[in-house]
């Protein structure tokens, strides 16, 4: 299972575990805010050859009905994505 | 079959980690463990893949993992080994990410104690050649003529004046059941080494290269390019250590001009013609004994 | 129940054999290398089903172990002086980590000069490592703390490591009888170990993670509380032990002959013993004496010597350590207890026994005359005061 993001940030002495022990994959933050560009995936031109799931440095390129999407709440922004697509079906835009 | 994007297991075991956008690390450490799958044991010393994965509360694996001391990377996963094994468990990979400092400096000898009982464990090495966690200071495999930030390039000295320790053939001279180079460059020769060392009994070792942008003074979107570069150049191999013989796993036919490699880099952009040229007939040299010795 | 002639080294070995650890891991060093040879020969004829493994380093032994413990695995190494400090960071990795751990250490003196026999300057120098420390007066307390060490260790409450110190040579090596337990008893008195922080295929967890300021002070708060918990399970340990052996141990610390003494010699380990005989012949001249031996050293026993020396006209504090600089640890330790609890009796601190200095029966004896001065003072043993 991916670590995913939880609801509740135990921060609390009642909430500590006793020893620097925990669930596997808690999340609490995104990373969405690393980003000042986002890739975006042009679905017509994208082949699935899955290069970009492949170079993913943080795993948020999956698959999707034989092509590929984006978990916007974990990429960073490094466009390796669309450096390593070799047809350009990546490309970069700001954010807002 | 061998493996790839399509026989890949789709799930993600890394996930949500701090490192640095485009980090090289973070690329192996998540890929092989799409390979060894939820039963992995995972070790990780102090060290960056550590200090942005293990945030209480962001826990960014999702199968188990432990930190361990810097240098006992190794020793830990022997003990995770064993106590599992000892309770009859045995359906489980224990797998320790180490960078270039935690395994060729301060890890080597628990590295070399773990090689030498052939403990049942897979040692990945991601080697992006300097410490990075702390800020860029050089290690063992920090490679001749880099800047870093205790080897400064001035008018005295250009950088780094030692060669890059060679772990491949230090932990090949164990006689270890399985030891291999690779890149995240090429990430399919990567995974496909991961899988075989998941099947081998004994100690397993893959030395990945994993760039670091930060540290190599390249942009974030160039790690996969320059680690597949430097393949093409000829400053790094992928080569396998097995049954006592060593085996080359790719030949490039020419090699592209290691200056242009250097050169895109921060941390060899004072390198004069004359450093250069030594850094080739490096290479060169290498080359000849690889072309003699290795199959 | 047998009774077998062994050292303090092999007793401690068959109080391990009986406690069943599944992982040993160790480096050999003087004096403690009988322990682990014995282990590896009860590994060997199958009296003892553990994987042994053969360490590089003290480092990788206590990392090793604290591998084996975070999945779940009873642990159990042994070391000695240089090779303590040589482990000394997985020493609070272990404690941080909560790995209920057991180590025995033949307490050595450092370098430099070097030197194998015994002083206690190697754990003593650890005593902030978080790790519960107890100091074996003879083969037989060796061997009842190798089996009382986990049941205490262990508990869910406690989750804390565990040193058994014995004296190097004094004790490591010396002969006595002992009453080895049956494992059949072993069994009754200490429970397979289960626990919750582990890594655990069915219920993955992440482990050592780093906790920041936010939540670093609780962590630590709750490491404390578990050694703090070891006090009532240290209790229970022992009443259950002698309710199964019928040996019966005192908890923190041992009174001896304290009721009605007006000068307490305050100390710990195997020179405990010797203390004792003077007591007794000093007392069958009419001399109102008594000794004190700390048991533990961590958790600190502050009540029990405020209760036990509160009414002594003056006490002593003989170690075999010093804190450079300063004075024995055990001496400043134990006048911060006596001043917690509003005691403002006359305390002075003999340093003696190190590097192996042998101390006489004279010697104590004439501490005890000493202690007759009422004076506050730190003097070395065969060398004298402070300059």
């Amino acid at each position: 299972m991916k670590p995913y993001l939880r609801d509740k940030i135990p921060v609390g002495f009642e909430e500590i575990p006793d020893a620097p022990a925990y669930e596997a994959g808690y999340l609490v933050t995104k990373n969405a805010g690393w980003r000042n560009k986002r890739p975006v995936i042009n679905s017509q031109k994208c082949v699935g050859c899955l290069r970009c799931y492949m170079y993913c440095p943080d795993g948020v390129i999956y698959k999707k009905d034989g092509k590929v999407d984006i978990d916007y709440d974990f990429c960073k922004g490094c466009e390796i994505c669309r450096k390593v697509c070799k047809i350009g079906a990546i490309e970069m835009e700001a954010e807002k | 079959m061998a493996l790839n994007a399509k026989t890949l297991s789709d799930e993600e075991y890394f996930y949500g980690h701090k490192a640095c956008a485009g980090c090289g690390g973070s690329l192996a450490v998540r890929m092989a463990l799409k390979v060894l799958g939820e039963n992995s044991v995972a070790v990780l010393p102090a060290g960056c893949m550590s200090a942005v994965g293990f945030n209480f509360p962001q826990l960014c694996f999702s199968n188990n993992a432990i930190i361990s001391t810097f240098a006992g990377t190794a020793s830990m996963l022997t003990g995770i080994e064993a106590g599992l094994r000892a309770q009859g468990i045995t359906d489980f990979h224990a797998v320790g990410f180490a960078g270039d400092g935690g395994t060729a400096d301060i890890g080597i000898q628990a590295l070399s104690g773990a090689i030498d009982r052939n403990d049942n464990i897979i040692y990945i090495c991601y080697d992006n050649e300097a410490y990075m966690n702390t800020g860029i200071q050089k290690s063992s495999l920090t490679p001749f003529g880099a800047r870093t930030t205790t080897t400064p390039a001035g008018e005295n000295i250009r950088g780094n004046l030692r060669p890059k320790k060679n772990m491949f053939e230090i932990v090949a001279a164990h006689d270890i059941p399985y030891a291999a180079t690779a890149s995240i460059g090429y990430i399919d020769d990567f995974i496909n080494k991961v899988e075989k060392a998941s099947k081998i009994n004994g100690t397993k070792y893959i030395h990945v290269i994993a760039p670091c942008p930060t540290g190599w003074g390249v942009a974030t979107d160039e790690t996969v390019d320059i680690a597949k570069e430097v393949v093409d150049c000829g400053l790094w191999y992928l080569a396998e250590y097995e049954d006592g013989g060593y085996k080359l796993n790719y030949r490039p036919k020419k090699f592209t001009d290691a200056a242009d490699y250097l050169k895109r880099q921060g941390r060899f952009k004072h390198l004069t013609d004359d450093d250069i040229d030594i850094i080739k007939a490096s290479r060169d040299k290498k080359w000849a004994y690889i072309d003699k010795n290795f199959k | 129940m047998a009774r077998k002639f062994l050292s303090g080294n092999e007793a401690f070995a068959e109080g391990i054999r009986l406690a069943r650890p599944q992982v040993i891991s160790a480096y050999p060093i003087t004096p403690q290398t009988i322990v682990v040879e014995r282990l590896s020969e009860m590994v060997e004829d199958n009296s003892l089903k553990a994987e042994f493994i053969h360490v590089e380093s003290e480092h990788s032994a206590l990392s090793c172990a604290m591998g084996a413990s975070a999945v779940g695995a009873r642990a159990f190494t042994a070391t000695s002086s240089q090779g303590l400090l040589y482990m000394a960071e997985c020493l609070t990795y272990a404690s941080g980590g909560r790995f209920p751990i057991v180590m025995m250490n033949a307490n050595r003196s450092t370098a430099l000069p070097w030197n194998i026999y015994g002083d206690q300057r190697d754990s003593i120098s650890l005593l902030d490592s978080g790790w519960i420390q107890a100091y074996a007066e003879n083969a037989q307390e060796s061997l009842d703390l190798a089996l009382m060490s986990y049941y205490i260790a262990e508990h869910p409450t406690v989750l804390t490591p565990f040193m058994v110190n014995l004296d190097g040579f004094v004790l490591t090596h010396t002969y006595e009888v002992a009453d080895v337990p049956t494992a059949l008893q072993a069994d009754e008195f200490l429970p397979p170990f289960k626990t919750e922080n582990k890594l655990d295929l069915k219920n993955p967890k992440n482990l050592g993670f780093s906790a920041g300021p936010e939540t670093n002070t609780a962590f630590k708060y709750k490491e404390h509380l578990g050694l703090l918990n070891s006090k009532p399970i240290i209790k229970e340990a022992e009443e259950k032990f002698e309710k199964i052996f019928g040996r019966k141990y005192t908890g923190l610390t041992e009174n001896y002959k304290t009721e009605d003494a007006e000068y307490i010699i305050i100390t710990l380990g195997s020179i405990s013993g010797l203390v004792k005989e003077t007591v007794d012949w000093l007392r069958e001249n009419g001399r109102k004496v008594g000794m004190l031996r700390l048991r533990y050293l961590r958790p600190f026993p502050s009540e029990e010597i405020a209760s036990a020396a509160g009414k002594a006209k003056a006490i002593a504090v003989l170690e075999k350590d010093i804190s450079f600089g300063n004075e024995g640890t055990v001496y400043t330790n134990v006048n911060s207890a006596l001043y917690k609890h509003g005691l403002t009796i006359p305390s002075s601190n003999y340093i003696g026994g190190l590097g192996g200095r042998n101390i006489s029966e004279e010697k104590i004896e004439r501490i005890f005359d000493e202690l007759e001065d009422r004076e506050t003072k730190v003097t070395f043993l065969e060398i004298g005061g402070d300059r």
